[in-house]
């Protein structure tokens, strides 16, 4: 089912004396999430989207906006009438039921016409067993399951009805970092099996990344950006996106357009043909240039110096930790493909930068400023990689 | 290190809790089970005629004791299920209602920070029939035209009726108290989880919140009948010292006339009585505590 959110908006009246002003959590938010996808909701703690998430699920009420759930609006309706399924956070398995008791609950609600036979109920909670692998769990309590099997069964609770939508309130902050890659590919297969649109909500990048269709990056209760999470990370909105995305985060130096060339603590490090935002040829101006770590280039006579402080082997690659002092995070760090010998021993380390992964933002408004950089630099570049 | 000097060290630490326990509680109790098999013990001359179950024997068939080992469990028999009921539907009622929650609470408390004195007087007020006035109930029975009862000194039944009332009104703060703290603990994400299901009212209280709480409900009941069957002082603040005239005496009431009362200096007999009630309580304390430890165990 196709999910639309317009202008969502949920105040909270403000409960200090000193601050009359309410409480802002989710603002104008406007989010469209195609027919059976898998939207991942990110963003820092207190973000607001754990609050849109209640707003969706029926549980909250929001101050302004609509939800409209296919070509119905579900905006004022309650939580067991919009044909929602729900994974909390701690999973709310109710301890004192069983496994199979737990997934037969939903459907022992149900009243009237839609009410079904006990054989019925029992095949319909199987089948969402056997679609979340924990058919032989069926008589445990939840306090004798480990997390992620919890989790499962949470999942099948949620999908005992066959909802129109899947909601994942921080689906994987329960569990250990092993577990973690294993549910989220687990969570992947199940969406794409049922094909039931899903949201979930998270603060971790890389698992909103790893596998949802859409990504939408909130902050203050504003979405930041939408899009494929690829695209997201590749074209950045704004410097919270960037900063927000990718680990190792991406690295923020204090930079000057001069010219047409962006420097970088007085080193020219890239030159730009088009500006937008007013830096085009010959204007001057301060910005905030980010390089991800894969954006750096270890070359001899590369225009960028860093004094070199460590090296970190990963194994598949090397992380070169180095300082900057127009680098506003203590220190710069760049990713390096292993197989390429790395001459890390002087006490200074060059990089050229790969202009793809350089992103430029302007320092009052944090937006965005395009640039194309010039041929020149893109060609040493290419060079580069394959020496 | 030496062992034997820490041990000397922990045992004197010790000593002040132990000496007192022991003087207390420890001595009293085991002399309480010699007395109650010593025959013929005469307090006079602390002489006994021989080791035997006379003293049971003798409890056993006296009609008195009879009598109040039906008073007792006619009283636990209505007051703890009762109480313990009228106690859940209160708290739940005070947990779902927001404004006004704590004055609610403050009322439902009152009782047991009441001066038993003043209880006494409304109940009085209530209940007993004077020269002057007839009581409120009966004011009130005679409002919708019904025969006025004498409840402190009449028919069986109506004494046995202030009885449960008295009691049931007691024992309400504290079950409240410990009902709603109980309530409040249950995580709200069940009571979201439930709403999302479409759960009703009804079924989420029947089936998650019921079994939620019934390691506190099961701890009022078991503390409900250790109480009530151990009731005395509020039946003497009732109906007077002279419960076996009254018909209504307890079992601790018997084992207090047994040893103070007008037919008193009997500590044998009233040891016997104490041990049967001893006896009483342990069994149905085991009995509650196999059942909730079946049917209601909570694994977490």
């Amino acid at each position: 089912m196709e999910v639309i959110l317009q202008n969502l908006t949920k105040k909270y009246p403000s409960r200090g004396k000193k601050l009359r002003e309410d409480v802002i959590a989710v603002n104008d938010l406007t989010i469209h999430i195609p027919d059976g996808k898998l939207m991942g909701l990110l963003g820092p703690s207190g973000c607001g989207k754990s609050t849109t998430l209640n707003l969706i699920s029926g549980l909250q009420k929001p101050t302004g906006g609509k939800i409209i759930f296919g070509d119905q609006e579900v905006t004022y309706l309650p939580p067991e009438s919009r044909g929602i399924g729900l994974v909390f956070q701690n999973y709310a398995l109710y301890p004192h039921l069983t496994v199979k008791q737990n997934i037969l609950f939903p459907l022992e609600n149900l009243k009237g016409k839609s009410r079904l036979f006990k054989t019925e109920m029992l095949k319909k909670a199987c089948e969402a067993a056997a679609l979340v692998q924990i058919e032989d769990l069926m008589d445990r309590k939840p306090g004798e399951l480990s997390g992620g099997q919890q989790q499962r069964v949470a999942i099948a609770r949620a999908l005992v009805k066959m909802p129109g939508v899947l909601l994942l309130d921080e689906p994987l902050s329960n569990l250990d970092a092993r577990l973690r890659l294993q549910t989220r590919e687990e969570i992947r297969r199940i969406q794409k099996e049922t094909k039931i649109t899903t949201i979930f909500v998270t603060h971790d990048q890389e698992e909103a990344m790893s596998i949802s269709d859409l990504i939408a990056v909130m902050n203050a209760g504003v979405v930041q950006q939408t899009g494929s999470p690829q695209d997201v990370y590749d074209n950045p909105d704004n410097l919270f996106v960037a900063r927000f995305l990718g680990t190792p985060p991406i690295n923020v130096f204090e930079g000057q357009v001069k010219n047409g060339t962006l420097y970088i603590g007085g080193d020219p490090v890239l030159d730009l043909v088009h500006a937008g935002g007013g830096l085009s040829e010959g204007a001057f101006g301060q910005v905030y240039a980010a390089v991800r770590p894969e954006g750096f280039i270890l070359s001899e006579n590369g225009p960028l110096a860093c004094r070199l402080s460590g090296v970190e082997v990963m194994g598949r690659d090397i992380t070169v930790v180095s300082t900057n002092k127009a680098s506003l995070a203590p220190k710069v760090r760049a990713v390096i493909s292993a197989e390429r010998q790395a001459d890390v021993s002087g006490p200074l380390v060059r990089f050229s930068l790969r202009p793809a992964k350089v992103f430029l933002f302007d320092k009052n408004t944090e937006k965005r400023i395009p640039f194309q950089a010039a041929i020149r630099q893109q060609i040493g570049a290419c060079h580069e990689t394959h020496l | 290190m030496k062992p034997t000097f820490s041990h000397l060290k922990s045992w004197l630490y010790l000593l002040p809790a132990v000496l007192f326990l022991g003087a207390f509680m420890v001595y009293p109790l085991i002399d309480v089970i010699i007395y109650s098999f010593e025959e013929g013990y005469n307090s006079a001359s602390q002489t006994y005629f021989g080791i035997g179950f006379y003293n049971y024997s003798y409890v056993l068939h006296d009609p008195y004791f009879l009598q109040a080992v039906k008073n007792t469990f006619i009283l636990v028999v209505i007051t703890v299920p009762l109480s313990t009921v009228i106690a859940l539907l209160i708290s739940a009622g005070l947990n779902s209602i927001q404004p006004l929650h704590e004055i609610f609470q403050v009322i439902y408390f009152l009782p047991y920070v009441t001066n038993t004195l003043a209880v006494g007087l409304v109940f009085m007020i209530l209940f007993k029939k004077t020269p002057y006035s007839e009581g409120l109930i009966n004011l009130i029975i005679r409002w919708f035209g019904g025969k006025t009862v004498d409840f402190m000194d009449g028919p069986y039944w109506a004494k046995m009726f202030v009885l449960c009332f008295y009691t049931v009104w007691s024992v309400m703060p504290f079950k409240i108290l410990i009902l709603t703290s109980a309530l409040a603990s249950v995580n709200p994400d069940y009571y979201s989880a439930a709403r999302v299901d479409g759960t009703s009212k009804l079924r989420t209280f029947m089936r998650i919140t019921l079994p939620l709480i019934s390691p506190m409900i099961f701890y009022l009941i078991i503390t409900g009948f250790i109480g009530a069957f151990k009731a005395y002082s509020d039946v003497v603040a009732l109906f007077g010292t002279d419960l076996n005239a009254a018909g209504m005496n307890t079992i601790v009431g018997y084992v207090y006339d047994m040893l103070y009362g007008d037919s008193g200096g009997y500590p044998s007999y009233a040891a016997a009585a104490a041990m049967i009630l001893f006896a009483i309580v342990l069994t149905v304390t085991c009995i509650n505590l196999l059942i909730s430890s079946r049917k209601f165990a909570v694994k977490n």
